[in-house]
């Protein structure tokens, strides 16, 4: 097996607060100022440490931020459709701002956007738990081969890979080091 | 975890905080405005009642339903069981229907274990209260209802390493006292038994568990975390098990003096139905210390865990 | 098949190989160098008298579909035996002269081995009122064994007189102990077990009160009384004391309470469902000693033969039962010779010397001797097999299929008839 390191932590770190520029910049397109319109939902595992290092910049940049109104956590694990063929996922909390997300613009944050399944399911979650003004999506790296009609609004980098590749991306929250790298 | 939840034995003591883990997310959808989940969208779960058991039926039927299965109720009453079908005859229909997940409550103790080994049904199989043997779902529902109540929202990877729970009355017959025996002793538990000797078996070694005759005496000198009382059934009465409800009542119900006994930490459970005055007062039941209520809510998403984890997860390898 | 042949280089019991030629239905000489038109090559089979069961179910009349009196001769044959005592709870229930003459000449015209049938104690095996025992000894059946078995006699005064009146007629009561109030819904031995699997206890001390009870009333009557299926290590220790005392008690146990327990119990698996009940590893090896040291006399098989319906099903709506007959040698080698703990000798003794003795059966259990019936059993001990479900019986219900167990029966000979040769049992019985 041999693996090559795509994004270095530095990249990373660029990648992220890039994403959050343009969350911002899109949102104040939409909405004038302020990010109280505004909710980020990480999908687990990565995708909540990313929502979170995102909501931060947002926060820094926009200081009346309140990060309990913006940053949440959406766990997707009873709604894909791949309950038979996969081990039996552990399912884990879903936090959703208290003022909840109807007419908000939920941002969706997932590591890797690969075939689109997660997001479809993530979609499905968000239906039963309001109905959000627009729903956009932010992933770190896009890996192509979609098998659904999705796309993503915000990228960190696109990334060719082939079918049989695994990308593995590790945050220092969860992993040893910042990086994301191809395995093949 | 495999296909089948025959026995509270069957679960290791990582698969049952993970059973608890995930009803603790099936407890927040209990919350929601949208009580419902796709997961199990085109699966069909039978529950199959040879006994009657309105409340256990229906707290199945609300955890298939939840998580979007089809729910078939299959009791005995009324049903060609009554006509003399064999348990056999009824599996081999169920399973040319299609069920994916069978639950099942029945008089006779093992009838889950038959079902499961006797090739008669592919889909899973929860064990629902078989008899004076064993009800799994509702050792962990007791489980995650302690759990709770002890860690509060932090629950999540918790067991019960230390706790010391009292259960009390009918051993020698109660289904629940053995799941809970075993699941607490899996969680790190220890367990008491206390009841009349004519209600323990005469030979308990394999019981791990100690042995009390004197309810008072178990409240002063141990001191549980949590004292259950079990339900006494109509049947004992007349069989000379004890001289007289008035009696039993007495020495081994639960009532207000007893609850000030308790420790202010401790509480009061009960599988239900209660029989109020037998074997718990009503200011027992009705107190803040009692959990019957939560064990009853907390059902439902045990329920829903034990369904999703049968059903998901990769089939090739348990076979 | 030529009614004179020799058994070539047969070892007789622990004794010498020899040879013994058969000529008819008897036994006319017994040395080396034998000749005849047939030779039929023993080398390394042990020669038994042919096995007698004292406790067999073959369920005809009634009960058709699980054995017949043709199927479960057949299947004694295969298991070396040549003579069974069928037990009484049929329908109609075997309380008269007439039904018990009718199994007799059912045994006969199948020709497999001899059937002794066993009568009733009580009208209908309830209990109440005495079976003519009278008129059952005095039947061409000559009935010498009587039983209730499946029920116990428990009413202590039905019980004496039942001690008392066969004496007329040199016959024996074997007993069924069971308390019934101690038992009511029991299913399966009372012990730690039970306690784990939520079923019914059955306490040791059901059976064990009942015998003690009989054998203090066949001391006071001065009559013999028999104890079927003995199961535990109390009631060993009362017939141990009975038998000390001088009481005319005998008693047997089934093969599989010296090799099964309740630890099978754990699967709900309805096959390890009898009565009386599997017990623990401890009354096993009880039962093991008593049966080397004399105190128990015989093992009979208690072969109880039933539809699968009645197995494949919940435990508590099963039938109590099992097979026994196609692997009670094999058992009984394992307990007296392959654990060196015994002979041959005994194992002749508790397989056919002894129940012919209990049941009166004069041409059964004779001495392998020249002059005496040509009923040989032939074992090779040294092989071993994994039984398999299918048998002579009509029934499946063996709780011993997939074990290995010790020795075959190659050759049974019934009155000078092969009923089973090369271990294939015969096209037809003896005419």
């Amino acid at each position: 097996m041999s693996s090559r390191t795509v994004l270095s932590s530095d990249d990373i770190d660029r990648a992220v607060t890039r994403i959050a520029h343009e969350i911002l910049e899109a949102n104040t397109a939409l909405q004038k100022s302020g990010t109280h319109n505004l909710v980020i939902l990480g999908i687990p595992t990565r995708g909540v440490l990313l929502a979170e290092r995102i909501a931060k910049v947002i926060a820094r940049n926009e200081p009346d931020t309140d990060l309990s109104q913006l940053l949440g956590r959406l766990d997707i694990t009873m709604y894909r459709d791949d309950l038979a063929s996969k081990p039996t996922r552990a399912v884990t909390e879903t936090q959703i701002p208290s003022q909840g997300i109807d007419d908000k613009v939920v941002v969706l944050v997932d590591d890797v956007l690969f075939s689109g399944r997660t997001i479809r399911a993530a979609l499905d979650a968000l239906n039963d738990f309001g109905r959000p003004r627009a729903v956009k999506l932010a992933v770190l790296v896009d890996r192509g081969h979609r098998e659904l009609p999705i796309r993503a609004d915000f990228v960190g980098k696109n990334l060719p890979t082939s079918r049989e590749e695994r990308i593995r991306v590790q945050l220092t929250e969860s992993d040893s080091e910042n990086s994301v790298v191809i395995e093949s | 975890m495999n296909k089948y939840l025959l026995s509270a034995a069957d679960l290791t003591r990582d698969q049952a905080i993970e059973i608890l883990d995930i009803a603790e997310g099936m407890a927040d959808v209990n919350d929601r405005e949208i009580k419902k989940l796709p997961t199990l969208r085109g699966k069909t779960v039978v529950n199959l009642f040879f006994e009657d058991s309105t409340r256990t039926r229906i707290s199945f039927e609300l955890a298939a339903k939840r998580l979007s299965a089809d729910v078939i109720n299959f009791s005995a009453k009324g049903s060609s069981v009554s006509k003399g079908e064999s348990l056999k005859d009824t599996a081999q229909t169920l399973e040319a229907m299609g069920a994916d997940a069978v639950v099942i409550r029945h008089s006779a103790s093992g009838a889950a274990n038959v079902l499961a080994h006797s090739g008669w049904i592919n889909g899973a199989i929860v064990n629902a209260g078989d008899g004076t043997h064993e009800h799994p779902t509702q050792a962990l529902l007791d489980a995650f209802t302690m759990r709770k109540r002890i860690h509060g929202d932090n629950s999540k990877g918790k067991a019960l390493d230390g706790l010391k729970v009292a259960i009390v009355g009918d051993i020698l017959h109660s289904r629940v006292a053995r799941s809970n025996l075993l699941l607490l002793n899996t969680l790190g538990a220890e367990v008491h038994f206390v009841a009349p000797p004519t209600l323990l078996p005469s030979d308990a070694s394999n019981f791990k568990a100690k042995l009390h005759y004197s309810l008072d005496e178990t409240l002063l000198t141990e001191k549980p975390d949590v004292v259950m009382m079990l339900r006494v059934q109509a049947e004992r009465m007349n069989a000379s098990y004890f001289p007289s409800e008035r009696e039993y009542a007495r020495i081994w119900g639960f009532n207000a003096d007893r609850l000030k006994a308790l420790k202010p930490s401790a509480f009061l459970m009960h599988p239900g139905p209660m029989n109020r005055g037998l074997e718990i007062d009503a200011v027992s039941a009705d107190s803040p210390q009692s959990t019957v209520l939560e064990q009853v809510a907390n059902g439902v998403s045990v329920r829903m865990a034990v369904l999703y984890s049968l059903l998901s997860g990769e089939r090739a390898t348990d076979v | 098949m030529s009614n004179s042949y020799v058994l070539k280089n047969v070892t007789i019991g622990d004794g010498a190989t020899t040879d013994i030629q058969v000529d008819g239905d008897k036994i006319v000489a017994i040395a080396a160098g034998l000749i005849a038109a047939e030779v039929i090559d023993c080398t390394g089979l042990v020669a038994l008298p042919g096995c007698v069961d004292l406790h067999t179910h073959l369920r005809e009349p009634g009960f058709e579909q699980s054995e017949t009196v043709l199927t479960g001769t057949q299947s004694a044959a295969m298991g070396g035996f040549t003579a069974v005592h069928a037990m009484a709870n049929t329908s109609p229930v075997a309380d008269t002269a007439g039904v018990v003459e009718q199994v007799a000449a059912l045994g006969r015209e199948a020709g497999y081995a001899d059937v002794y049938p066993i009568g009733a104690v009580t009208v209908g095996l309830a209990g109440k009122q005495m079976a003519e025992l009278g008129a059952m000894a005095n039947s061409k059946a000559k009935v010498r064994v009587f039983s209730d078995d499946g029920k116990c006699v428990h009413d202590p005064v039905l019980m004496r007189r039942a001690l008392e009146y066969v004496k007329a007629f040199d016959g024996v009561v074997a007993q069924h102990a069971q308390e019934p109030r101690l038992t009511e819904g029991a299913q399966m031995n009372e012990g730690a077990v039970s306690a784990e699997l939520g079923l019914t206890g059955w306490p040791a001390v059901a059976e064990e009160s009942i015998i003690a009870r009989d054998v203090l009333l066949a001391e006071h009557v001065g009559s013999r009384v028999h104890i079927c299926h003995l199961s535990t290590a109390g009631s060993v220790e009362i017939v141990r004391w009975a038998k000390a005392r001088g009481i005319h008690v005998t008693a047997e146990v089934t093969p599989h309470h010296l090799l099964l327990t309740d630890e099978l119990v754990r699967s709900y698996d309805a096959v390890y469902k009898v009565n009386p009940p599997l017990r623990t590893q401890a009354d096993v090896l009880a039962l093991r000693e008593a049966l080397i040291d004399g105190t128990i006399d015989i093992i009979a098989t208690d072969h109880a033969p039933h539809p699968i319906e009645s197995k494949d099903c919940e435990w508590s709506a099963a039938a109590f039962g099992m097979l026994g007959l196609e692997t009670a040698a094999s058992i009984a080698q394992q307990v007296l010779i392959d654990s060196g703990k015994s002979s041959w000798g005994r194992l002749a003794e508790v397989l056919s010397i002894n129940p012919a003795a209990i049941g009166r059966d004069t041409e059964q259990g004779q001495a392998i001797a020249v002059g005496s019936f040509a009923n040989l059993a032939l074992i090779d001990p040294k092989v071993t097999r994994k039984v398999v479900a299918d048998s002579a019986s009509k029934s499946k219900n063996s709780p011993y299929v997939g074990l290995e167990l010790p020795g075959r029966v190659v050759h049974t000979i019934y009155r000078g008839h092969f009923t089973v040769r090369d271990a294939k049992l015969a096209e037809s019985g003896r005419k």
